[in-house]
């Protein structure tokens, strides 16, 4: 262990030239416009926790005109011929590429993720899943199999979270609008500023008005969207608490309905496994974007003949891992995206230490004085049933397990309500393929971690969600 | 024989019928019971209900499934359902193709199930006789195209081999139509049967002989106990228990009334069970839809499985 080891890189700042705003409002049939309400709030920077820009909170009334101008463009957009409308989303994945570096930056200062990942990961699968999707608007006949004469749903109500602020809007919007859908999105209030952004470009590219709409605000804005009555299909990411609490609000409604939502998934180390990458593969799944992923590999199972090894490499390895200014090209771990999400960790981690885990931290890197931070950390000596084993931290936080045998892998593993991704690491082909197979979870990294791509689906069993997104099973949701 | 159970409206107006045609022979009257786990258990609350012909005469008995029963075929579908998904395509296959061999050579009898307890008439009981056998035909053929229809290798935009395969979803909880109380039945547990789910179906209330039939069937044709698992009883006492038990990972309906819909809708909530309470929106007659690909979605998840190309 090296606490004390900072490397001395010159830092490596982004110039930040992005132009903010002081405040914005609400982007309904094809404007920016005041919210008809008063309330604002304001955007932080989670890194110093400067005021960033402020916000209007929709209201009942905005959310109303919102739905409104989505229906009215909707009589338009969806008999709009579909080689139009994959030109519209064609521009926007240019413009996109255009202005990736303002949309990165932008990215990192409002969420607090590292430069290099909202440059080299987020904007630019936010682009390939617009062009991706482009690509499917004259070709959806043959998309579904069993639908021959597929028709788009309608309003579509579209709520996304604060992790990946853009990338999830691409991921509701692009889908939605190729199959000739108009939508009404929220996104995160944390995070809203890359999909006002987004706005712009949108206008930039004349997408007709009404098209896509855009509402700020937070939980109650949120509500109000996917129980309006205009709406006809919801899409939501998120916690598997809210994600319940929609499937109730659209129980006896026609609204179809899909949700991404929760983890606690495994990631399995054979003792066979190339170890070098499975330590990458675990960094990856867990300390990518301060462990602010649904799809996380927070519950480590490594198989128990290379338990202390691994751990002590583990243990190197993130003791070099570099937290600390999100727009420093050398940074690894960025800042935690809010005050309320640090103290959920910070309590998460005192619950492993109370439920007798051992945790490690070993990581020097200095931390600002401002802002919200919290060190990659792994807890050793977890019990099963330890609640920093069961329930989704959405933090930098890892529980360290182990197993004797595949079988016990495997039944530890799908012991979970959730079912969202898994991880396998060895590098025996036959294995891969068996316990991949047995694998409750809709993504199953073999031998890598955290890969996403427009082409293919996402999306959990059990209580991870309803549905896929990406690719063409993920058109599935948005036609009809 | 055990105390009839409460008699629904269109079963039984006379019960005394059972003593008729004194001077004739007496007819061996039967209790059809549950088929759970591959055997024919009777409900463990000891219910049934009497069950008679379009002239109210009493042809026989059906149980009367407890929530308690429900649990019990849960739990044993659940047990079935590694072994099953695991069987080969072309296995599953053979097995579902035996079943409508069984069938067609209950014909005459399904036919008359159909028409029993007031079914309408003989033309058009034959006809959903033989769209039932023919649908299990269909479906046999799935068996070991599921993955290639709805599978696929995604183009993904680096070094990696990925490919979304379609799974089957787990276990299914069935609730067939009133009617047509074979064929809606046998539409909705082939493609689970198909796709490698194991089921627990309760069949059409008013109509219940098919279902006791079919479950004959299953027990002749191969297929491996717990794998179908048939309940006759009362839609209303058990619908809201098809929602909330956990242990399903879908639940489909037809047949049902606004309000139980939303209240299956309400009940899936909890787990996140996969919700289908409107299967009936394509009518089980349409064969172009109960064929195709689109009528065994419901019964499938996918996994998107990735790993990294190159030495």
């Amino acid at each position: 262990m090296n606490k004390e080891a900072t490397w001395e890189y010159a830092p490596a700042p982004e110039t930040t030239s992005v132009s903010i705003d002081d405040r914005y409002g609400l982007f309904i049939d094809g404007k920016f416009v005041a919210s008809r309400g008063r309330t604002r709030f304001d955007t932080i920077n989670p890194s110093n926790e400067k005021t960033i820009s402020s916000l209007a909170e929709a209201g009942k009334a905005d959310v109303d005109a919102a739905v409104a101008a989505a229906r009215t463009a909707f009589r338009k957009w969806s008999r709009t011929s579909p080689l139009t409308r994959a030109k519209y989303l064609y521009r926007i994945a240019r413009r996109i590429q255009e202005r990736a570096r303002e949309l990165a930056i932008l990215e990192t200062i409002d969420g607090g993720k590292p430069i290099k990942e909202s440059r080299d990961v987020d904007i630019p699968l936010v682009a390939q899943h617009f062009f991706h999707h482009a690509g499917w608007c004259d070709k959806l006949r043959w998309a579904v199999p069993g639908n021959t004469d597929p028709r788009p749903i309608g309003v579509c109500a579209q709520v996304i979270p604060w992790n990946f602020p853009l990338l999830m809007a691409a991921w509701k919007l692009a889908p939605a609008l190729a199959c000739g859908n108009t939508v009404v999105l929220k996104p995160a209030e944390t995070t809203s500023l890359t999909a006002l952004r987004l706005a712009e470009i949108l206008e930039e590219c004349e997408l007709p008005q009404g098209v896509v709409n855009i509402v700020t605000g937070a939980g109650e804005t949120g509500r109000r969207l996917v129980e309006h009555k205009g709406v006809d299909k919801v899409a939501f990411t998120g916690s598997t608490e809210v994600g319940k609490r929609i499937a109730l609000a659209c129980a006896g409604t026609r609204k179809r309905v899909t949700l991404e939502l929760g983890g606690k998934s495994p990631n399995i180390i054979f003792a066979d496994a190339a170890i070098d990458q499975a330590i990458e593969g675990v960094v990856a799944g867990i300390w990518f974007n301060q462990g602010h992923v649904c799809c996380a590999g927070s519950r480590l199972f490594v198989e128990e003949s290379i338990h202390d090894t691994f751990v002590r490499r583990l243990e190197h390895r993130m003791s070099k891992l570099r937290v600390g200014d999100p727009l420093d090209k050398n940074t690894d771990v960025g800042a935690i995206n809010s005050r309320e999400q640090l103290d959920r960790i910070n309590h998460y981690m005192q619950c492993g230490v109370e439920e007798g885990a051992t945790i490690n931290q070993s990581n020097g890197s200095k931390m600002p004085s401002s802002g919200f931070w919290c060190r990659p950390t792994f807890f050793t000596g977890v019990q099963p049933t330890a609640r920093i084993a069961r329930e989704e931290i959405f933090g930098p936080v890892l529980s360290v397990m182990t197993f004797r045998t595949p079988e016990e892998a495997i039944e530890r593993a799908n012991d979970s309500p959730y079912g969202l991704s898994a991880g396998v690491w060895t590098d025996k082909g036959s294995k891969v393929f068996d316990i991949a197979a047995r694998l409750k979870a809709g993504i199953v990294w073999c031998n890598t971690y955290n890969k996403f791509d427009a082409s293919s689906p996402f999306g959990g069993f059990k209580e991870s969600g309803w549905g896929r997104e990406g690719g063409r099973h993920g058109l599935a949701a948005y036609l009809t | 024989m055990k105390a009839a159970g409460t008699v629904s409206p269109h079963i039984s107006r006379e019960s005394t019928t059972m003593s008729k045609n004194s001077n004739s022979r007496v007819e061996v009257i039967k209790t059809w019971k549950l088929y759970v786990g591959g055997a024919f258990p009777r409900s463990e609350s000891g219910r049934s209900t009497e069950v008679s012909d379009a002239r109210g005469r009493t042809i026989g008995h059906v149980c009367r499934a407890s929530r308690k029963d429900l649990r019990d075929a849960v739990e044993i579908a659940g047990k079935a359902a590694g072994a099953w998904s695991r069987r080969t395509g072309y296995n599953r296959g053979q097995i579902l193709y035996r079943m409508a061999e069984m069938a067609e050579g209950r014909r005459e009898e399904l036919t008359q199930a159909i028409r029993d307890c007031g079914g309408g008439s003989l033309s058009e009981a034959r006809k959903e006789t033989n769209a039932t056998i023919d649908r299990l035909v269909s479906m046999a053929g799935w068996t070991d195209k599921v993955e290639q229809v709805h599978g696929c290798r995604n183009q993904v935009a680096g070094p990696y081999h990925n490919m979304s395969i379609p799974e089957p979803v787990g276990v299914v909880g069935v609730i067939a139509p009133p009617t047509p109380s074979l064929l809606g039945l046998v539409s909705m547990i082939g493609p689970a049967l198909a796709t490698g789910c194991t089921v627990v179906a309760l069949g059409s209330e008013p109509h219940p002989l098919p279902t006791v039939l079919l479950g004959e069937i299953c027990a002749t044709s191969d297929v491996p106990p717990g794998v179908v698992n048939l309940l006759t009883g009362r839609k209303s006492e058990l619908l809201p228990h098809f929602g909330e038990h956990r242990a399903f990972d879908a639940v489909m309906a037809a047949g049902l009334s606004a309000r139980q819909r939303k209240d299956l809708q309400i009940g899936a909530v909890d787990a996140l069970v996969r919700c289908h309470p409107n299967l009936d929106s394509r009518p089980f007659d349409d064969e172009d839809h109960w064929t195709s690909p689109a009528a065994l979605t419901p019964c499938l998840e996918v996994k998107t499985m990735w790993h990294p190309v190159g030495v």
